[in-house]
C-alpha cells in the first residue's frame, strides 16, 4: 500500500475545486437551513438550473458566455421566487415537500427526448466554457506544493472558485452578523414573534431563499465549467444530501462550517476509495471480500457511519455550539 | 415595586357607585381601538362574533370570560395573526381587517403571547434589538455596510439597556434568552414588546404560569406604563388580578361580548354570573332573562 498516494488523493480532494463548489453550494443551504431555518431539500435544482442557464445559453443560443452567466443567475431567482411564493406562508415542512420534488422534476424535464433540442436530453451540453480557460491567466505547467498538484487549467477553476468562497464568506459573515442576520435568526427560532414586533417575516425568507438559491446557481455554473460539460443525471437528489452531510458535519449556523466541511467531507470520501482500491490491489483486503467496482458503495457506507456517530457524538458539527443547540427546542 | 392587586386603579374618574352597568358595545370618549361585527368561525362553531367593542385611550381593559368564550381568538383576529370571517375594526382610525400582522404591529398595536416567544438562541439583549422598528440595518444592501447603521444600532442598545434596568434583567443581559425562566421570558417579551414604542399593547394572559411575587412586579409594571399613556387590553383569568387593576372590564362568553363595565360592576352582572356558573333554569329571573 502507498500511503503517499493515498494522501495526495485526498488532498487533491478536499484542496480541490469540487471541494470549493460544494462548499459554495453549502454555503447557500446554510443560510436557508443554519440561519433561517428554511428546509431546503433541493439545492441541486439551483444548481442544475445554473448550470444548465449557462450552457444552454452558449451551446444551444451561441451567445456569449458572460451572458449565459447571467441567465444562469436570473434561473436561480426565477426557481426560488416559484418555490417560495406559493410556500413560504405556509409551515416549514411544505417547503421541504416541493424543494425535493421540485429538484427531481427539474432534473427528469431537463433530460426528456422533448427538450433535448435545447438541452441536448439525456446527452447534455459540452464545451461551452471556452471564454472563461482563454482568461486563464496561469501559464501551462502543473503546480504543487508537497503530494498536492494542480494543472494550469485546474489551478484558475481552483482559484476562482475558493475566491468566490472567500468572498462570499465575507459578505455572508457581514450580513449575519447585521441586524439583518438578527431578524432572520429570530426567524428560525420563532417566525410569529419576527411578525409580531412589526417585521416581514415573509420577506426575509423569500430574501433568504434567493440569495442562497443564487450561491447554488454559481456552484452549478462553476461546476459545469470546471467539466466543460453538464449532464442532468449529475445533478440528481444525492447532490443535496451530500450538501447536508458536509454541512453537519462542519457546522450548520456557523459561516465556515460549510467550508471545512467541504474539505473534509471530499478528503475523507477520496482516502476511503483510494485506501480501499490499494488495499485491494495488494492485496490486504481480499477481492473476494470487497470487490474493486464496489468501492464507490463502500465509502459511502462509511461516510454514513461516520454521519451516524456525528449526529450520535457531536450533533452541532465541528464548529457549532452544542448549548445553542440545546436550546433550539425551547 | 409591589402594587396592592385591591388598590384601586387611577388611570380613569372613579365612576360614581350605584349607576347601573352599562350595555355591552357601549361608546367611550376618545376610542383607541374600535370593532364591528367581528365574526370568526371555525366549520360550523362561531368562536367570535362580537358586535361591537370599544376600547379607550390610555385604560387598562381586562378581556375576562370562561375557557373557550373566543378571548384569544380575538386576539389573533385583531392582531392579523388569524383571519376573520367578517367584519371592520380600525386602530387610532386606521382601519385593519385584512391587514397582515406585521402592518398591524408598525401601527402601534403590538400584542405578547400566552406561550411567551421569545428567541431561545439569541441574547436577551438581542431579543430586545430585535423588537426596535425601523432598522435600516435590517434592509439587505445597508446591512452589508455597517457605517450605514451602527449609530443607529448604538441608540437603540441604549434604550435597550433603560428598558432592562426597569424590568431588572440587565444581569441576564447577555445570556441567551432560552436559558432564561418563565417569568423572566414574561418580562423579557414585555420588555421587548415596548422596544416597538407601541401605542396600544395587547397582552395574552401575562400572569399565566407566573408566581405570584412576579405577578405583582408584572402589575405594577402595566399600571406604570398606563400612567406613562399606554394603552393595555390584556387577557386574564385571575379575577383579584382583574379586579386590582383594570379600568374597564370586557367579558366574553360563547364569542360574544355579553357584559363590560368597571370592575366593581362586573362581579354582580347577571350575564357574568351565568357565563361563569351557569343559568338555574329553575330561577324565574334566569328564565325571564332568556324569553
Amino acid at each position: 500500500m502507498d500511503f503517499e498516494v493515498i494522501l495526495s488523493d485526498a488532498l487533491r480532494s478536499g484542496l480541490g475545486p469540487i471541494a470549493a463548489i460544494y462548499a459554495l453550494a453549502a454555503m447557500g443551504l446554510n443560510l436557508h437551513f443554519g440561519y433561517t431555518g428554511l428546509l431546503n431539500f433541493g439545492q441541486v435544482g439551483f444548481m442544475l438550473v445554473g448550470g444548465y442557464g449557462l450552457a444552454i445559453t452558449v451551446s444551444t443560443w451561441g451567445a456569449s458566455m458572460w451572458l449565459g452567466v447571467l441567465v444562469g443567475l436570473a434561473s436561480a431567482i426565477v426557481l426560488a421566487l416559484l418555490l417560495g411564493l406559493p410556500t413560504l406562508r405556509l409551515r416549514a415542512d411544505y417547503l421541504a415537500i416541493t424543494t425535493i420534488a421540485a429538484g427531481e422534476t427539474l432534473r427528469l424535464f431537463y433530460r426528456s427526448s422533448w427538450a433535448e433540442p435545447t438541452t441536448g436530453g439525456v446527452f447534455g451540453l459540452q464545451r461551452f466554457a471556452k471564454d472563461f480557460y482563454d482568461l486563464n491567466p496561469v501559464p501551462r505547467g502543473s503546480y504543487g506544493v508537497w503530494l498536492v498538484e494542480f494543472s494550469a487549467r485546474d489551478m484558475w477553476v481552483l482559484i476562482v472558485a475558493w475566491g468566490l468562497v472567500v468572498v462570499v464568506g465575507i459578505l455572508l459573515a457581514l450580513l449575519v452578523h447585521s441586524p439583518w442576520g438578527r431578524v432572520i435568526r429570530s426567524i428560525r427560532d420563532d417566525e410569529t414573534a419576527v411578525r409580531s414586533l412589526g417585521k416581514n417575516a415573509y420577506a426575509y425568507k423569500m430574501t433568504s431563499l434567493v440569495l442562497g438559491g443564487v450561491l447554488g446557481g454559481v456552484a452549478g455554473m462553476l461546476q459545469a465549467i470546471q467539466v466543460q460539460s453538464v449532464s442532468a443525471d449529475s445533478f440528481d437528489p444525492a447532490v443535496t444530501f451530500f450538501l447536508y452531510t458536509l454541512l453537519v458535519l462542519g457546522g450548520a449556523g456557523r459561516i465556515l462550517g460549510p467550508v471545512i466541511g467541504s474539505i473534509l467531507f471530499w478528503f475523507v470520501l477520496t482516502f476511503l476509495d483510494s485506501a480501499l482500491r490499494q488495499a485491494i490491489d495488494s492485496g490486504v483486503i481480499s477481492s473476494d471480500l470487497i470487490s474493486t467496482s464496489e468501492i464507490g458503495a463502500v465509502r459511502f457506507a462509511l461516510v454514513g457511519l461516520a454521519l451516524i456517530l456525528l449526529v450520535a457524538f457531536r450533533p452541532q458539527g465541528i464548529l457549532g455550539s452544542r448549548k445553542e443547540m440545546l436550546l433550539s427546542g425551547r | 415595586m409591589a402594587v396592592d392587586p385591591q388598590r384601586p386603579s387611577g388611570g380613569t374618574p372613579a365612576p360614581q357607585p350605584g349607576v347601573p352597568a352599562p350595555e355591552p358595545g357601549v361608546g367611550k370618549p376618545d376610542p383607541l381601538l374600535v370593532l364591528d361585527q367581528v365574526t370568526r368561525t371555525f366549520g360550523g362553531l362561531v368562536a367570535v362574533q362580537v358586535d361591537h367593542l370599544e376600547v379607550q385611550r390610555g385604560t387598562i381593559t381586562a378581556l375576562i370570560g370562561p375557557n373557550g368564550a373566543g378571548k384569544t381568538t380575538l386576539f389573533n383576529v385583531v392582531s392579523g395573526f388569524d383571519r376573520a370571517d367578517g367584519g371592520e375594526w380600525s386602530f387610532d382610525g386606521q382601519p385593519l381587517a385584512g391587514r397582515p400582522a406585521h402592518r398591524i404591529a408598525r401601527y402601534g398595536l403590538v400584542r405578547t403571547f400566552q406561550l411567551t416567544r421569545t428567541i431561545a438562541r439569541l441574547t436577551v439583549l438581542e431579543n430586545m434589538l430585535l423588537g426596535a422598528t425601523a432598522q435600516r440595518g435590517e434592509r439587505l444592501l445597508p446591512a452589508l455596510l455597517p457605517p450605514l447603521w451602527r449609530a443607529q444600532e448604538r441608540e437603540i442598545t441604549d434604550r435597550a439597556d433603560e428598558l432592562l434596568d426597569r424590568f431588572r434583567l440587565t444581569k441576564l443581559r447577555d445570556d441567551h434568552a432560552g436559558t432564561l425562566s418563565g417569568g423572566q421570558r414574561k418580562l423579557l417579551e414585555l420588555a421587548r414588546a415596548l422596544m416597538t414604542r407601541p401605542v396600544m399593547l395587547m397582552l395574552d394572559e401575562p400572569m399565566a404560569g407566573v408566581n405570584p411575587a412576579l405577578t405583582q412586579s408584572l402589575l405594577g409594571h402595566i399600571t406604570a406604563l398606563r400612567d406613562e399613556g399606554l394603552t393595555v387590553c390584556f387577557v386574564e383569568h385571575d379575577m383579584d388580578v382583574v379586579m386590582g387593576i383594570s379600568d374597564w372590564v370586557a367579558v366574553m362568553a360563547g364569542g360574544r361580548l355579553v357584559a363590560e363595565g368597571p370592575p366593581y360592576t362586573i362581579g354582580r352582572n347577571r350575564a357574568v354570573v351565568d357565563a361563569y356558573l351557569g343559568k338555574r333554569h329553575d330561577e324565574p329571573e334566569a328564565m325571564g332573562e332568556e324569553a
